[in-house]
C-alpha cells in the first residue's frame, strides 16, 4: 500500500508520518503542496506542524494550496485521508471535514499523553484499535479545541462520527480529561462516508514502544488492513 | 482606498482570550465590564480607481470563503477612500 504524505510550507511531522507508515508496513512518498496529483497512491496523510505559520487561522492558507484539490478529488472517489493536528485543522478549513478547531480553553499549548476512547471501532482508522481499554497518544497543541454548532454535534453523534473522545485512564470522558474544553470530548472524527478522517493526537508518535505506546500504530495498521480489504473485493 | 474587515468570534464560540482579557480589566478596576470579545481587523490597501462596487463584491467573497471561517466567526466589511 502507497501513502501519500503531504508537505506544506511548516509542516513538521511529514517525517514521523512517513517513518509510522513504514513500521506499519506500508510505503510512503512526500508531496509537495504545490503539486497538482497525488500520483498512485492508496491513502493520504495531512501530517502535523504549523503550515504557514498558523497565519490567520491554523490550515486557512493551506486548505487553498494546489494539492488539496487533488486531495478532495480523491476523497470524493471514496480514497482514504488521515489529518493529524495541523492536518485536522486544514480537512476542517477545507470543508473536507465538518466543524472548526479553535485556541484552546485554557489557553496554553499543551504538550502531553492523552487516553483516547474509540467511540466508533467499525471504520478503517479505528477497527485495529485496542477493543478492552482506552489508547495512548500524545497531543502537543496550542488550537486543539473542536468547535462545531449544536446541530452538527448532534448530526455527528447520531451518525457515529465521532470517532475519539478524550477520557481518563478508566475511560470515563470527564472533563478533567479534555486537555483543550473540545466540545463533546471530541479528539476526533470522521466525514459521513469515513474515508476522511482527523484527530489532534498523534498516532504518529505512537507508533513504537520506545515512543511510549504503539497505539498509534494501529491507526494505520486499520488503514491498510481495510485498503487490503477493498482490493481482495476490487 | 482601503478595505477594512473587522472579523469578530461567534457569539455561540467560547472565547477564552476574552474572558481573561474581561477578568484583567476588572481586576484592574473597570466596573460595569459585561463582555469582552477579542477578534480580528484587516486593513486591505486597494490600487487608486479601483471599482468600489467590484472590490465590494470580491472582497465580501474573499472575506467568506477565505479570511473569516464562518463556523466560528461573523465579519463586517467597509470599504473607504
Amino acid at each position: 500500500m502507497r501513502f501519500a504524505i503531504l508537505q506544506f510550507p511548516a509542516s513538521n511531522c511529514d517525517q514521523d508520518c512517513l517513518h509510522a507508515v513504514r513500521v506499519a508496513g506500508a510505503q510512503g512518498r512526500f508531496v509537495w503542496h504545490k503539486e497538482t496529483s497525488l500520483g498512485d497512491v492508496d491513502a493520504v496523510v495531512v501530517p502535523g506542524g504549523f503550515s504557514y505559520g498558523d497565519y490567520l487561522r491554523c490550515g486557512a492558507i493551506a486548505r487553498f494550496s494546489p494539492v488539496m484539490q487533488a486531495v478532495k478529488r480523491f476523497a470524493d472517489d471514496g480514497g482514504l485521508v488521515l489529518g493529524i493536528c495541523n492536518g485536522f485543522q486544514i480537512l476542517c478549513e477545507a470543508g473536507l471535514l465538518p466543524g472548526a478547531l479553535i485556541r484552546n480553553r485554557d489557553l496554553r499549548f499543551h504538550c502531553e499523553q492523552v487516553f483516547l476512547k474509540t467511540v466508533n471501532p467499525a471504520t478503517p482508522f479505528t477497527s485495529a484499535l485496542p477493543k478492552d481499554r482506552p489508547s495512548l497518544m500524545p497531543i502537543a497543541h496550542g488550537e486543539g479545541c473542536y468547535f462545531a454548532d449544536a446541530e452538527t454535534l448532534a448530526g455527528l453523534q447520531s451518525r457515529g462520527q465521532i470517532l475519539w473522545q478524550y477520557c481518563d485512564a478508566s475511560g470515563a470522558t470527564t472533563e478533567s480529561a479534555n486537555p483543550n474544553g473540545s466540545l463533546l470530548n471530541i479528539a476526533g472524527i470522521a466525514n459521513e462516508r469515513f474515508n476522511v478522517a482527523g484527530l489532534m493526537p498523534h498516532p504518529d508518535r505512537a507508533a513504537e514502544s520506545v515512543l511510549g505506546s504503539e497505539d498509534g500504530l494501529r491507526v494505520f495498521e486499520g488503514m491498510i488492513a481495510a485498503l487490503g480489504a477493498r482490493r481482495a473485493v476490487a | 482606498m482601503k478595505a477594512k474587515i473587522i472579523i469578530t468570534p461567534k457569539k455561540a464560540v467560547l472565547d477564552p482570550q476574552g474572558k481573561t482579557v474581561q477578568n484583567a480589566l476588572e481586576h484592574m478596576g473597570h466596573a460595569g465590564v459585561t463582555g469582552v470579545h477579542v477578534g480580528k481587523y484587516l486593513e486591505i490597501d486597494l490600487a487608486p480607481g479601483t471599482d468600489k462596487a467590484a472590490a465590494t463584491q470580491a472582497l465580501d467573497d474573499a472575506a467568506r470563503r477565505f479570511l473569516s471561517n464562518p463556523v466560528i466567526e461573523d465579519y463586517r466589511l467597509e470599504i473607504v477612500d
